[in-house]
């Protein structure tokens, strides 16, 4: 039983960042379609810009709090990764609406290819570790169970659980929600009455974006290092959690992130460990061919 | 928000010089921290920030001229647009005809050429590295090609059907001692196998769902291969798989080797050169089943899926197992490619099969023109044998080491962006580059210029996939038909024509 609800705990906390990555595939699924197969690269070099502000903070800068660091680094790298994304879109996702159907993706797939050797050229091949943060624990349950609560297992629900909340505010109550949601029904309908498709869908990978850096910060943080090739697994992996959810459902991605890292920490602690992936990479081959549109999402109509 | 990146309007000069600025200071905001500052490690490990402000200056100037440079690309462009016909005489025509005949006729004489030239000693890496690597990745395009241009299918796991192929030979060959030509149409057949079985329950989806399934069953296999220890060997891989054998004469220094039973002094350059020959074959025999079945029913029921799968499934095509033999067909060649690199190599291990190499296989397709069987092995000679050529051209290292290359570069960029007229700026251009090589050949140039700009320990290999990821966004931005885009119709009235790619509807066939 102490091992099952630690178990819980973790895949809380690893679920809490897939859905966070999720949430960044679902948004532009939504709104144009396309998987933004480079989204997990996205995520990665957030982690590599939040290391580089932590320890600039944390050595030239000199800030001892690490909790003020620790905000900084949140707010920086998310400003930072949201003005990566957006060039992104606009470099190579923008000029390609109205070309064939797979080029867009095939153009996510270059994109991913350049992020993780740009990081790997620019920043080494190696893994970067970091100095360990919020490294305080709690016993749970007093000292006849073993459950330990990290603090950074606090931190990362906690800032997950606060910015969602924000998210589903922005989405939900501002004209720019409102715009988000009208493209992704119908974006020729949005523009006819006067949404600026192309600014919103911006907007949407500025969103993207800085929800992964979160992410990304995050993941820093709790796994205490960082490498070029990190973006490809958890990426997948949220993409596996977005089509779980239902993609282009926002509410579906944070359900299928936490399904996933459960489902991950479960597989790894009661079967095998070396099979993890396998296990994601099959939940999503079997949603895909079984369930196509995924928890919470609404079915897909082909128009003629 | 407005024109930043990518607007093609011509604009006047003020407008251009603010565009530029502007994206030199998105390149600026864009490369701190991830640029400006390097996490270097001390000897303790402790990560350092280590502050490199020159290549941020170095990207921000490529950026602004950069930038102009593309406004006047653009504004050439839109003079000389016009919809041009397909050209039938002229010096395109003509290569575009002879050149496949001519490169046949190259890729048979190629070994026996380097041999009278260079001698057996020195061919031998130009046979190995460059002949039989660059063909493997030419039967895989090719192989691809089948899945992704004629079918329109973008298989991201195609590097799965590879490894199947690769451990069917190693273990049938190191299990039941099968020899390499038993084993290759096995292989063969496992990997269609295989292609079959995950295509049967996913060909349904739609084509960007297909992408991240086959993706994931790529993943699948390689995890699989690295943790069945007991099956696969692990991560150790396999090792002294058996070498290719002539009718049972192996290339090997003993009496009863391929070379003495010739009567010939022993060279592994021999079977090198088999090799060589063996891949050329395979190589050949999928571009000529692509082509031929092409023409067939099958083939272009492929093509008329890609370009419009519900229309074809009005007109009663069925469009699972259409999809089917597309893919069992390209994991068949897929197969034979694996065994082919088994045997080559004499070890495997799931290193070779990561999602890299897929991706590398799909750019070469895409960069060649999906649909195109020339295009597909042009590009794959020029990805793979130009990185492999690069890595070999040390005075291209040296000049990139002192920083005479970045400083040729940037130059370069200068005039392109500030002479508009492109013929003029690409003499000047010319003329730069050989007088500051010539000047840094005979040791005339003050290193004291150059040397911030130095990058030591350039190794062009660390750039390939920079590279490769950028060739793939750029061609889809500007050219999303690939190298060679016009196609030969496989039904037509009266005379054959060449269509231009620009008038398919999906881009590519």
């Amino acid at each position: 039983m102490d091992n099952f609800l630690q178990q819980l705990i973790n895949g809380l906390t690893l679920g809490s960042i897939y859905g966070l990555i999720a949430i960044g595939y679902t948004m532009v699924y939504g709104i144009i379609g396309m998987i933004n197969f480079a989204h997990g690269d996205v995520f990665m070099l957030s982690a590599f810009i939040a290391l580089l502000i932590f320890l600039v903070l944390s050595q030239v800068v000199g800030i001892a709090s690490l909790p003020v660091a620790f905000v900084i680094v949140l707010i920086g790298g998310m400003i930072l990764t949201s003005v990566w994304n957006w060039t992104i879109e606009r470099i190579a996702y923008r000029p390609l609406r109205g070309s064939f159907r797979l080029a867009p993706l095939i153009s996510a797939i270059g994109m991913s290819t350049f992020l993780s050797n740009f990081v790997q050229v620019v920043q080494g091949p190696r893994n970067k570790p970091v100095p360990p943060m919020f490294t305080n624990i709690i016993h749970v349950g007093g000292a006849s169970h073993q459950i330990v609560l990290q603090y950074r297992q606090i931190v990362i629900v906690v800032v997950t659980a606060v910015l969602l909340a924000g998210f589903w505010w922005l989405v939900q109550k501002t004209a720019l929600g409102r715009a988000q949601r009208a493209c992704e029904q119908d974006s020729k309908m949005a523009a006819l009455m006067g949404v600026d498709v192309d600014r919103t869908i911006s907007i949407t990978f500025v969103i993207g974006a800085s929800l992964a850096a979160v992410a990304g910060t995050l993941y820093m943080m709790y796994y205490g290092v960082v490498n070029f090739a990190d973006g490809f697994l958890p990426g997948v992996k949220a993409f596996t959690a977005a089509v779980l959810g239902g993609i282009g459902s926002i509410p579906g991605a944070v359900l299928g992130g936490l399904t996933i890292g459960l489902i991950e920490v479960f597989w790894a602690a009661y079967f095998s460990s070396d099979y993890k992936d396998v296990a994601a990479f099959s939940i999503l081959a079997i949603t895909l061919i079984f369930m196509p549109s995924g928890l919470l999402g609404r079915p897909e109509i082909e128009k003629v | 928000m407005t024109a930043v990146a990518m607007t093609t309007e011509t604009a006047g000069f003020p407008a251009r010089l603010k565009d530029a600025l502007a994206a030199a200071a998105l390149t600026v905001l864009l490369c701190v921290p991830i640029v400006l500052l390097h996490a270097e490690a001390d000897i303790d490990g402790v990560l350092h920030p280590i502050a490199r402000p020159w290549p941020v200056a170095i990207l921000a100037f490529l950026a602004f001229f950069g930038r102009l440079a593309v406004a006047n690309f653009a504004e050439a462009g839109k003079k000389e647009r016009v919809v041009k016909p397909t050209e039938t005489s002229g010096w395109r025509a003509v290569v575009a005809k002879r050149l496949p005949g001519v490169g046949l006729a190259a890729l048979f004489v190629y070994p026996m050429a380097l041999l009278l030239i260079l001698g057996s000693g020195r061919s031998l890496k130009w046979v190995d590295s460059y002949g039989i690597q660059i063909l493997i990745y030419v039967m895989l395009g090719w192989g691809l090609n089948i899945v992704v241009g004629l079918a329109g299918l973008l298989d991201l796991g195609y590097v799965a059907f590879y490894a199947v192929g690769a451990y069917a030979y190693a273990l049938l060959a190191t299990t039941f001692g099968l020899s390499f030509w038993i084993c290759l149409p096995l292989a063969g057949i496992l990997a269609a196998l295989w292609g079959v079985m995950l295509g049967f329950p996913v060909l349904r989806l739609r084509g960007d769902y297909l992408a991240i399934v086959t993706l994931a069953f790529g993943e699948i296999i390689r995890t699989i291969l690295v943790n069945w220890v007991d099956f696969t060997g692990g991560g150790a891989g396999i090792a002294s798989i058996p070498k290719i054998t002539f009718f049972g004469l192996r290339f090997a220094d003993t009496p009863h080797g391929f070379d003495k039973f010739f009567g010939m002094e022993y060279s592994p350059l021999h079977g090198k050169m088999f090799l060589y020959y063996v891949i050329l074959c395979l190589a050949l025999i999928t571009n000529l089943v692509s082509i031929r079945l092409r023409r067939l029913p099958i083939g272009r029921a492929w093509e008329a899926l890609r370009e419009d799968e519900i229309a074809c499934r009005s007109l009663g095509v069925n469009t699972t197992n259409t999809k089917l033999t597309a893919f069992a067909l390209g994991a068949f060649f897929g197969g034979l490619a694996g065994s082919f690199f088994a045997v080559r190599q004499g070890f495997i291990s799931p290193e070779s099969f990561t999602f890299n190499e897929s991706a590398t296989i799909l750019a070469i397709v895409v960069l060649g023109g999906m649909g195109s069987q020339i295009g597909v092995a042009l590009a794959a000679v020029f990805l793979i044998g130009g990185f492999e050529l690069l890595r070999e051209l040390d005075f291209l290292r040296a000049v990139m080491s002192d920083g005479t290359g970045v400083v040729v570069i940037c130059l370069g960029t200068f005039i392109f962006g500030v002479v508009r007229e492109r013929r003029v700026a690409a003499q000047i251009t010319l003329a730069l580059i050989v007088a500051i090589l010539a000047l840094r050949f005979f040791s005339l140039l003050p290193v004291a210029i150059v040397s911030p700009f130095g990058m030591p320990g350039f190794d062009p290999a660390q750039y390939r996939g920079l590279l490769f990821g950028l060739a793939m966004v750029v061609m889809m931005v500007v050219r999303p038909r690939g190298f060679v885009s016009t196609r030969v119709p496989s039904i037509f009235l009266k005379e054959r024509k060449a269509v231009s790619g620009d008038l398919v509807k999906e881009g590519h066939g």
